[in-house]
């Protein structure tokens, strides 16, 4: 009787073997790969904006406080965005008729407020507060990254579930002290006031109580 | 044998997906399943152009302004966030309030947002505009010479301005009259005073200062002006666990309600009956009157009530129900004043109203003039006589005459369909104005937002209709209250107070007249009796819309989206009917079908029937639930009389209550002794059921953080009103479902009120159950997905976003208070629906658990002001949305670790007793056990 | 007694031919195509239902609260139990050298990877949000949570997937000497590529047999495991709970021998029509057919004797909540599904106490169908009655299927049976190999 298969087939049937081990591998690394990929989660992703803004020039240039324009950061959940007043009471006056600006005095004339497109934004079900992590020590740094480096904004981190438990597994390396909260190049110097902040927080705070579901889901 | 299949669609509100677009939405849900794989969608932030003044982004502020249900009105704090009204909480310095909150109420946050509100002029159904409306309108006014034939009716007023506004308006056309028509607010307390003082004065009882109280028919836990006061000085006297000496509540009632859920004797009386008994106890407090023929029980009863009366004179009362003749009414105060109580336990007042009458009469006199063709136009304001006027006036018919029909009004109803025009009225609070509560204390009302459709307050309109030079709400009101000294200090203490000082009327000094004239009529108690009430949840309609209200349980049959025929267990035995079958009611010759529905504790031949279904219009919701017992109401007897002839009918209709078992089967979840009882045997709650001795369990248990949160439930003081639940559905965005959902068993509410009945005494049980937080909470075992997990201040908590739906837990949870989204029961896609929204609760989607998370959003919010100014969370600074509507105050929440606490107070009394002990979940929410207290008489 | 396990007239050759032509004569047969097309309806209905499931909701289906498990779990635990049959015959026997295993292992096997298919469905359809249920899959996640592993719905995806695994390899293996048998004879040539690809260069050498050998012995070891495991762990899903009539320490036996009693009653249903229609009572004999119902007889009085002690427990256990389900199961609104199951589960098969009966195939597939029927009601009465009613009478309700529980279950079977029918007419369905092995028995053919 005639053979109906190649003696090579044995051959590539044993190789076949190994290739389903490897493409397996290969779909689940390239799964985990994706999920973290900046395409999923925004991360460094330039966004199309309303006004050419640049934190570079207002926050590292001009060395403008962030509440000056995130006027309810210390106060409220939400950090604020500036209203078009906000953005007149300088530009009345400086750049008052560059191109660039004309949207901003467009919505100051018609009333009509400027569309940011949203560039740090999570799922309606975490409840994120701003006052809190700012009172707590958490610098703005920490999770929006150097804004002062960034001549047009983007996320600087995820924003994911895991990288937010980073750090509420493990809070005490995050916290600066208050005065520095705000500032971007701060570097850990190690000062007595840094270790206070520390040493507070895992005296006072049982760590565990931060993990809580609840404490960004309800 | 249950049937092999049933149909599984809901047709009830809102999921309103038909069979025919299920392939679109198949392909929708596919399209929705890769979306939720792919990249999170890119949102707009708009900034403010210019930001509102003292407004924190991000945080809510609070208004006073005060509502009004038909002639009552209660103070109230709105929540608002970003400038969305989103929640309605009592105002502790308003006295009908003192900071509770009743269903109405709380639900009015709902009707703001209702997508069926009236939002345009209409013209003979047609939108138009308001300039037409002014057109049309000045032409026919002009027609008229000084007002002759113009009538306006309108519902109680109880605005001063508005009142002043109305009087103006008559003055300046003298022709023209002004009928009042409340639906289900009774005259009979004003004309029974008329009789007994010669005054129009309501009685204000001092429940504070009462041992005995006796009610003939009196619900003044469960309706009228004063009854969330009342409900609160009623508890105060109702812990002897305490020291303080306990009250006795004597409840005579045709109808069992919420006062006679608590009563220490409760005895089922025909209208009839109740009358003798007034009588009876007058005759023998040493009024002079006639008495009827009483038998047994009822005599006995009445004995044993006028005795301790009698024994604790100045320290008693005699309450009689508004639906009672005037003559009760007289009797009562003949009573009170006899025994001194009069001045010690009860009060009068001048009634709210800013012109009382009847009006009965008043409705009967405007039907009489339409007839007699002596009215040309009718304005009616926020009143709907077409679906509530009595059947016997045929009001619809002689409206359909009248030359001229405009109606103003909340939505499109029954009285808008047969008018020429119909306005949009503003909802309150989209209004200014102000109100006057029972004790004579006005509220200014400020809106919380700008109207959002065409609509106009009551003011606004009549200021449009009548003045050469409309003006606005604000202005009319500033006016109204221009004359006070120091008038922007006054405007501005009275909006923030919400109250107007020194408004509060002072108790009028009285004397009954000697004999009370009186004719008894010939005593016919002739087959059965039919009761015709408002309905615990819609009222008189009014809030038929109200998916909240629909859906809430009625307190005594747990029915929701129906009325029925309420009949006592010996009629359905002589009728052979069961819940649901049909029945049809003949009375004084008008035909009506109703299904019946047994309920233990009713009189025996008295046929209850609640007024405000069988709505032919006024919304999406409303329309055609139920049935319409205006059909059987007559102007001489609104409130039903004997007579009533009872029939089975062919056929059922389904009835979708939410507990279908009403004994405890002996398992003594609701546990009740006698003040004697609890004397002798102080731990009797604890003693019946122990739990486990040690901790038993395979698993660590999590560590404990800084706080340990708890509640209890005070059974003595709870009536049962359901305030809790509609509070917690508007705290945490709780769906409706609809009719066949509920009868389906998939009602969403987060904290639902048990039932039970006993037979031996007869009384209802209330029992409020939230989900218990157990310590060993069985749920948290199944959970595959870590969906609903333990906190470490002891909350059990459910994390929506996690879980799958396996329903896993709800299995687990021996209490059931697990709710799960079977369909989108959220309504995601009505615009207006998305403004009511708390935003600080997420809104669950298909597919997940959900549960009482006893309000975790306050909790959040406490803790972060407390390490914001680094101290521990205060006692009583976290208050859950139910703690806060209770008029009784019978939830107490707070923190156990916390040993000064008035939760750990509660927790040490020996009242106090954990349901389903012996399972050992050690919950966290636990119960103090009710107590009776008897009377010697009647004890055996 | 000492019938042989095969008819006296085959020879190796005979044994060969009769099984493969089954698969290999031309023209399907016209029953089979009729039995094919019915299941085929039944499937595509199955499909209409998920959709349309997946579309609407969990809400078109008659679960509520209390009742918040309904047909998707009883037809899951009932597709679970039959498909021990298979791997009880085929591991435990073998290993056990019980000779009769060999003309019904190959496809109560079968039956077993399809049953475990049509249970692995239900668990899926049953999820609130079905398209998140890889979240019971432990794997790294961005969220930096894992499953919770207490739940004993994790055991059982672990135990559902594991017995998937190996009923198919188990299955697999077993059929690689047939399927280069079919190969060779294969008249089509695409027909003897597939099989022959299949075969993966089967050869029948020495060695290919040595290894195979091997191969088997070892995997009917893992699967002797599962036969019980896999139904205890499914037990504990019940068991583990709180719930009066769940919460008892006796599911998991009883649970495993009513999973094989329903198990070997499939087979018998199975069985008999098929050998009946393509003359195989030369190889599954009626003594094949006596040891399958005396396996029944006594599995089924173990489960008796598990609803006996339910019972004993509960009035000894003195547990208000227990005895109430009890009386319950007995007099409450669901009281005809419980005396009908004591019925088709206990009472019908006691007639297999008769040679009789287990001597006439028709008789024997009345009762195997009387206890399909009796073990789905036992899981209907178990999950329903249980949940209806529990502690807080408060929350005591009622549960109706709507007639999308009955589509999906319905479907199911539909599923099956496709599967089956295709099966039967592509593969030998019964081993031809370990047949033939029968011949060369001292005891077996009369020589």
């Amino acid at each position: 009787m005639a053979q109906i298969f190649h003696p090579f087939t044995n051959a590539l049937s044993r190789a076949s073997l190994v290739l389903a081990l490897v493409l397996l591998l290969a779909v689940l690394v390239f799964a985990f790969k994706l999920y973290r990929s900046p395409y999923l989660t925004w991360a460094g992703v330039l966004l199309e904006q309303p006004v050419a803004f640049s934190h570079q020039h207002h926050v590292g240039g001009l060395g403008i406080d962030c509440r000056y324009c995130h006027a309810s950061v210390e106060r409220s959940a939400f950090a604020g965005m500036p209203s078009t007043k906000t953005c007149m009471s300088c530009h009345s006056q400086v750049w008052s008729d560059s191109p660039a600006l004309e949207p901003v005095r467009d919505s100051w004339r018609s009333g009509r407020a400027l569309e940011w497109v949203r560039v740090h934004n999570l799922p309606d079900y975490a409840y994120f507060d701003h006052s809190i992590h700012v009172k707590r020590g958490v610098g703005c740094v920490s999770c929006h990254g150097r804004v002062d480096e960034m001549p047009w904004t983007f996320r600087a981190k995820s924003l994911q579930m895991g990288w937010c438990l980073d750090c509420h597994r493990n809070p005490s390396p995050a916290l600066r002290p208050q005065p520095a909260v705000f500032q971007m190049g701060w570097k850990p110097t190690g000062s007595p006031e840094e270790r206070q902040v520390r040493e507070w927080f895992s005296r006072h705070h049982d760590a565990l109580a931060l993990t809580n579901c609840t404490v960004c889901h309800r | 044998m249950p049937p092999l299949t049933i149909d599984e669609w809901p047709e009830g509100w809102p999921t309103d997906l038909s069979r025919r677009d299920f392939l679109k939405w198949s392909g929708a849900s596919l399209a929705l399943a890769l979306l939720s794989a792919c990249r999170q969608p890119l949102e707009k932030i708009i900034p403010y152009g210019q930001e509102p003044e003292n407004l924190v982004a991000g945080k809510p502020l609070s208004f006073a302004t005060a509502l009004a249900q038909g002639r009552s009105a209660c103070g109230v704090l709105v929540t608002s966030h970003m400038g969305r009204p989103t929640r309605i909480d009592g105002n502790p310095r308003h006295p009908d309030s003192l900071g509770a909150a009743d269903i109405f109420t709380q639900a009015e946050i709902l009707n703001l947002y209702d997508p069926d509100r009236s939002q345009v002029v209409l013209e003979a159904g047609q939108p138009s505009h308001w300039q037409t409306f002014a057109a049309a309108w000045t032409r026919v006014l002009s027609g008229l010479r000084n007002g002759e034939g113009l009538r306006i009716l309108t519902g109680a007023v109880i605005s001063p301005s508005l009142g002043d506004q109305l009087s103006r308006i008559l003055k300046r056309y003298p022709g023209a009259r002004w009928h009042q028509y409340e639906p289900v607010a009774s005259d009979a307390p004003q004309e029974g005073s008329l009789l007994a003082f010669g005054r129009r004065l309501l009685p204000r009882y001092r429940l504070r200062e009462a041992e005995i109280i006796v009610s003939l028919d009196s619900d003044f836990l469960g309706s009228g002006p004063g009854r969330l006061a009342y409900a609160r000085e009623f508890a105060s006297r109702r812990r002897p666990e305490r020291g303080q000496p306990m009250s006795r509540l004597y409840v005579a009632e045709g109808t069992p309600s919420i006062t006679g859920s608590m009563a220490d004797h409760h005895l089922p009386a025909s209208q009839l009956q109740i009358e003798a008994m007034a009588r009876q106890i007058a005759w023998a407090c040493g009024a002079r009157c006639a008495r009827l023929p009483l038998e047994e029980p009822a005599r006995r009863w009445a004995a044993a009530a006028a005795a301790d009366l009698k024994r604790s004179r100045g320290r008693g009362l005699l309450a009689v129900g508004e639906f009672q003749p005037p003559m009760v009414h007289a009797l009562a105060h003949a009573v009170n004043h006899a025994l001194g109580n009069a001045g010690s336990t009860v009060e009068y007042l001048p009634p709210p109203d800013f012109r009382p009458e009847s009006h009965a009469r008043s409705m009967g006199t405007l039907a009489r003039d339409m007839g007699a063709g002596r009215v040309s136009a009718l304005v009616t304001v926020d009143c709907n006589p077409a679906y509530a006027a009595p059947a016997d006036l045929d009001f619809p018919g002689l409206y359909r005459r009248l030359p001229f029909r405009v109606h103003a009004g909340h939505y499109a109803d029954e009285t808008a369909a047969i008018s020429h025009w119909h306005l949009p009225l503003a909802h309150p609070l989209e209004s200014w104005g102000d109100l006057r509560a029972s004790d004579g204390t006005v509220t200014l009302c400020q809106p919380l937002i700008a109207p959002l459709y065409e609509g106009k307050s009551a003011s606004e309109l009549l200021s449009a209709l009548f003045d050469e030079n409309p003006r606005s709400g604000y202005e009319l009101l500033r006016a109204r209250w221009r004359h006070r000294p120091s008038f922007e200090r006054f405007w501005l203490e009275s909006l923030s107070e919400g109250v107007v000082a020194g408004t509060r009327y002072s108790p009028q000094r009285v004397e009954p007249r000697r004999t009370l004239a009186e004719r008894l009529e010939p005593v016919s108690q002739a087959g059965y009796e039919l009761l015709l009430r408002p309905d615990p949840t819609v009222l008189d309609g009014r809030h038929a819309n109200n998916g909240w209200l629909q859906e809430l349980p009625k307190p005594q049959t747990t029915l929701t989206w129906d009325n029925a025929a309420l009949i006592s267990p010996l009629t359905a035995r002589t009728l052979e009917v069961e819940n649901g079958d049909l029945l049809e009611l003949r009375f004084r010759g008008r035909l009506l079908e109703a299904p019946a529905w047994v309920l233990a504790n009713q009189a025996e031949r008295s046929v209850t029937l609640h007024l405000g279904y069988g709505r032919r219009a006024g919304g999406k919701t409303a329309a055609g639930l139920g049935v319409d017992a205006y059909a059987l109401r007559q102007g001489a007897e609104p409130w039903g009389g004997s007579g009533l002839e009872l029939a089975k009918r062919s056929g059922r209709r389904a009835l979708a209550a939410t507990q279908g078992h009403h004994s405890m089967e002996g398992r003594r979840h609701v546990r009740a002794a006698t003040l004697a009882q609890f004397k002798a045997r102080p731990d009797f709650a604890r003693q019946t059921e122990p739990g486990p001795a040690a901790e038993e369990s395979l698993y660590p248990r999590w560590e404990p953080g800084e706080y340990a949160w708890g509640m209890t439930v005070n059974l003595n003081s709870c009536i049962g009103c359901s305030a809790c639940v509609i509070a917690c559905q508007a705290e945490n965005n709780s769906p409706v479902v609809g009719k066949q959902e509920v009868l389906r068993g998939r009602e969403m509410h987060w904290l639902r009120v048990d039932r039970y009945v006993e037979e031996h005494p007869p009384r209802m049980l209330h029992q409020p159950v939230p989900c218990m937080h157990c310590e060993n909470a069985p749920c948290e075992l199944v959970c595959p997905v870590g969906a609903t997990v333990h906190s470490q201040e002891g909350l059990n908590e459910m994390v929506y976003n996690r879980c799958v739906g396996t329903r896993y837990c709800s299995n687990n949870c021996p209490y059931k208070v697990r709710r799960f989204n079977f369909f989108q029961y959220a309504d995601l896609k009505t615009e207006s629906l998305k403004m009511l929204r708390n935003p600080e609760v997420s809104v669950r989607e298909r597919g997940v658990m959900e549960k009482c998370t006893y309000c975790v959003q306050r909790i959040s919010a406490a803790r972060i002001a407390a390490k914001k100014e680094g101290r521990r969370i205060r006692d009583g600074e976290v208050v859950t949305a139910c703690q806060a509507a209770c008029p009784a105050e019978a939830i107490v929440f707070g923190d156990l670790r916390d040993a000064q606490s008035r939760l750990s107070g509660q927790k040490a009394d020996p009242l106090n007793y954990d349901l389903l002990a012996s399972l050992g979940t050690r919950p966290r929410t636990s119960y103090l056990a009710r107590l009776t207290n008897p009377a010697p008489e009647l004890a055996s | 007694m000492n019938r042989p396990w095969i008819g006296p007239e085959h020879t190796y050759a005979s044994v060969t031919d009769k099984i493969s032509a089954i698969v290999l004569t031309e023209k399907a047969p016209r029953a089979w195509l009729w039995g094919f097309g019915v299941s085929l309806l039944l499937l595509s209905m199955l499909v209409a239902a998920t959709v349309y499931l997946f579309a609407a909701g969990i809400g078109v289906w008659g679960v509520n609260v209390p009742v918040s498990w309904g047909f998707a779990i009883i037809n899951f635990v009932w597709w679970i139990g039959i498909g021990h049959a298979g791997t009880l015959i085929s591991a435990i026997l073998l290993l056990l050298r019980q000779k009769w295993r060999t003309s019904i292992n190959r496809f109560a096997e079968a039956m077993t990877l399809f049953a475990v298919v049509c249970a692995a469905l239900f668990p899926v359809l049953h999820l609130g949000r079905p398209d998140k249920f890889y979240w019971l899959i432990p794997y790294p996640s961005t969220m930096g949570v894992w499953p919770q592993f207490r739940s004993p719905l994790i055991w059982d995806f672990f135990a559902i997937s594991t017995y998937g695994t190996v009923s198919l390899l188990f299955w697999y293996v077993g059929l690689i000497p047939d399927l280069a048998t079919l190969r060779d004879g294969a008249r089509r040539p695409w027909a003897s590529k597939v099989y022959g690809f299949l075969a993966m260069g089967w050869r029948g050498s020495a060695r290919h047999w040595h290894r195979y050998e091997t191969a088997y012995l070892l995997l009917a070891g893992l699967a002797t495991a599962l036969v019980v495991s896999v139904h205890s762990i499914v037990s504990l899903d019940f068991a583990a709970s709180l719930l009066p009539g769940w919460h008892t320490t006796i599911f998991p036996p009883y649970f495993v021998s009513g999973a094989i009693y329903s198990g070997f009653a499939m087979v018998l249903t199975l069985a008999i029509p098929l050998r009946a229609y393509y003359g195989l009572e030369a190889f599954i004999t009626e003594r094949h057919l006596n040891n399958m119902a005396n396996v029944m007889l006594a599995t089924g009085l173990i489960v008796a004797y598990g609803y006996l002690m339910e019972h004993f427990m509960s009035w000894y256990g003195e547990n208000a909540y227990e005895h109430a389900v009890t009386i319950n199961r007995m007099r409450g609104p669901y009281a005809p599904a419980y005396w009908a199951l004591l019925l088709f589960n206990v009472i019908i098969p006691q007639s297999l106490w008769w040679r009789r009966v287990r001597a006439s195939p028709w008789a024997l597939l009345a009762v195997s169908l009387s206890v399909n029927l009796g073990m789905w009601l036992e899981r209907f009465v178990i999950v329903i009655t249980s949940l209806h009613r529990d502690f807080l009478v408060s929350s005591w309700g009622m549960y109706y299927p709507t007639r999308w529980d009955w589509a999906t279950f319905l479907g199911s079977l539909g599923l099956f049976f496709t599967a089956m029918f295709l099966f039967i007419r592509f593969l030998p369905v019964i081993s031809v190999s370990e047949t033939r092995e029968l011949l060369s028995e001292p005891g077996a053919s009369r020589s």
